[in-house]
């Protein structure tokens, strides 16, 4: 019963802010109503027994992307007003779409039944769900977890090349010319003859 | 009444449905576009792991890991390409983005 509510609660939550994000005139508050469904998809995979992927969403999604996301709209001086002008041109296509969709997908998922060859869950994991992942992680999907350490080191190196930017006319500081200055070439010793200097 | 699968395939074809009506209705903001799609691989997830907890296989889960890694790497390379567009045209409306066309 407790858990009928405390899902019940979630989904309308998560519902609410992904309705809040693509409806929010301000791009900050999509970016904080994104933020709110990350944190209540991360309590319903605890309701399923998820504990380690809802660690894990909060902390990539909440502390990374979706402060990655604040970021850049903050940074960027953008006027939204204009980037919502065709609004309620879309409205129609939009929700003729979704509604295609929503139909579709809830038709099937409310028919779907476990099929009775499918082989049954098991009664009560015994080690707990960080471990149980652990443990297949590193060894039967070993390859695929180096592929996904790949693809990260690819997304950060793009991304850098992306927004480096080299400014000509900015002063740096050569290191190696300062250390490899010496006195003789540095200080020059000019006689300046009595009532001649400026 | 117990919560079962159906229930959680639900929420996330909610989810779905909502990511794609955004991509929809905010055609010209990017940076909604790419939230959208981030809504999209959010519903993916919760159906991975529901099925993965409903039929006791841990697969789903570490899939759902992977699906996690991959919408990182795109939301970074996502937006760096949305700062290097904004430094060269001086907005982020997606009609403006013809400079390719033939």
């Amino acid at each position: 019963m407790l858990q009928a509510i405390a899902f019940y609660v979630f989904a309308a939550a998560i519902v609410f802010s992904a309705l809040m994000v693509i409806a929010a005139r301000n791009p900050v508050h999509s970016v904080l109503f994104l933020i709110l469904s990350f944190l209540n998809a991360a309590a319903l995979f605890v309701l399923l027994g998820a504990e380690f992927l809802a660690w894990i969403l909060v902390i990539v999604y909440v502390g990374a992307v979706a402060v990655l996301f604040l970021f850049v709209v903050m940074m960027l001086d953008i006027d939204f007003a204009s980037l919502r002008s065709g609004f309620m041109r879309y409205l129609p296509v939009g929700a003729v779409v979704g509604l295609v969709i929503i139909s579709e997908l809830i038709i099937v998922f409310v028919g779907w039944r476990v099929a009775g060859s499918a082989p049954k869950p098991p009664a009560a994991p015994t080690i707990s769900n960080t471990e149980a992942l652990g443990r297949i992680l590193y060894t039967d999907y070993i390859f695929y977890f180096q592929t996904a350490g790949l693809i990260l080191l690819v997304a950060m190196i793009g991304s850098i090349v992306l927004s480096l930017r080299h400014k000509s006319g900015v002063k740096r500081q050569s290191i190696a010319r300062q250390v490899s200055r010496v006195p003789s070439e540095a200080i020059a010793l000019v006689e300046v003859k009595p009532g001649q200097g400026a | 009444m117990a919560i079962g699968l159906p229930h959680y395939l639900i929420v996330a074809a909610l989810l779905f449905t909502i990511g794609v009506f955004g991509i929809f209705i905010n055609r010209k903001n990017v940076i909604v576009i790419l939230m959208s799609i981030e809504l999209i691989l959010l519903a993916v997830n919760i159906n991975l792991v529901a099925f993965s907890v409903y039929l006791g296989n841990l697969t789903g889960q570490v899939f759902a890991l992977f699906v996690l890694t991959v919408a990182a790497a795109e939301a970074a390379i996502g937006l760096a390409i949305l700062v290097v567009y904004f430094r060269n045209r001086g907005s982020i409306a997606v009609d403006d983005i013809n400079m390719m066309k033939g």
